[in-house]
């Protein structure tokens, strides 16, 4: 019986650390921005581009950074989600158009709705860049102070929403 | 009419030399580098990957942003800083020793160890078994 346990044990050992492995999420890399100011942009708006957009005018507001575009699938699919958070306006929802042509991002947001506050236009990718974008869809919470309080990746959902990002809105928005 | 010809021909293999896109040494000098930073940085998109060897979309975003900033006069060292702080540490394809990595770089090693004293542990018990074997057959 003793001469099993060894073998058992290690058996039991790998198993526990197979299933660590199984739940982790490679994909999910933690931001270096979490807690850092918010990089300052100024960019032309999708919709119009002789309006531009500053992050600056956001200041003194909990705000979300949607970062999106046309030619992404998943965005197309939290579409229905972001717009459900939109028409709660809990906060206000500005898109960063990512690495796009200007007249499919309007064409996108005439075809299935446009529920930003404003979409700022950054055909070459350099603003994502600066914050460190890498899957679109992500999203991100700014507090008052203009830090990144959170950063999700990937498509939002209802779930996502009602867990992760109301409450710290909420939160934010007491402070 | 013959050394027109000639003359046409020589011109049109000189051409390319003469061409203003012909690349320089300092723009070879400058891929270099530019080669040099993406084989550091990790392809977020497609994690096995480094920039370097990666053709999705993001690799070459971020090699076009090291491209000019490397030509702006910035350091290879200030580009990788450039990206981890954008990207963290996970963009570095190398992981740096540090203490969340400590396990990472050493605990290869430690099994290693680990492995080496059981097996010589379990070879001196056997050894010890069989000369108490042998001691037996003896008396």
């Amino acid at each position: 019986m003793k001469r099993y346990m060894l073998p058992l044990g290690g058996f039991l050992i790998l198993l526990i650390f197979l299933g660590i492995g199984l739940r982790l999420k490679p994909q999910e890399i933690p931001s270096p921005l979490i807690g850092k100011h918010v990089p300052a942009f100024s960019l032309p708006q999708v919709e119009d581009a002789g309006r531009s957009f500053n992050s600056r005018d956001m200041e003194g507001k909990v705000w979300v950074l949607n970062v999106w575009a046309s030619w992404c699938a998943p965005c197309r699919a939290e579409h229905p989600a972001l717009l459900e958070f939109s028409r709660l306006a809990a906060a206000p929802v500005v898109g960063l158009n990512y690495n796009d042509v200007r007249g499919d991002s309007q064409k996108w947001l005439k075809e299935f709705g446009n529920h930003y506050q404003v979409s700022a236009f950054d055909g070459d990718g350099k603003t994502g860049i600066e914050f460190g974008v890498y899957g679109v869809p992500e999203t991100f919470v700014i507090d008052k102070q203009g830090q990144i309080r959170l950063k999700l990746t990937g498509p939002l959902t209802s779930e996502l929403i009602r867990e992760k990002l109301l409450p710290i809105i909420r939160e934010l928005n007491r402070a | 009419m013959l050394e027109l010809r000639r003359l046409l021909a020589c011109l049109v293999m000189a051409w390319p030399l003469l061409a203003p896109g012909a690349p320089s040494t300092s723009d070879a000098a400058l891929e270099l580098r530019v080669q040099r930073v993406a084989e550091q940085l990790r392809c977020l998109v497609c994690q096995n990957q480094t920039i370097a060897d990666s053709h999705a979309q993001l690799a070459l975003d971020l090699k076009k942003e090291a491209r000019t900033q490397l030509a702006q006069g910035r350091s290879e060292q200030d580009v990788v800083e450039f990206m981890v702080q954008r990207y963290g540490d996970f963009v570095l394809y190398r992981p740096p020793f540090k203490p969340v990595t400590w396990l990472l770089w050493v605990g290869p090693f430690a099994l290693l160890a680990a492995g080496l004293l059981a097996l010589l542990y379990q070879l001196r018990q056997r050894g010890l078994a069989e000369g108490e074997l042998a001691t037996e057959e003896f008396e």
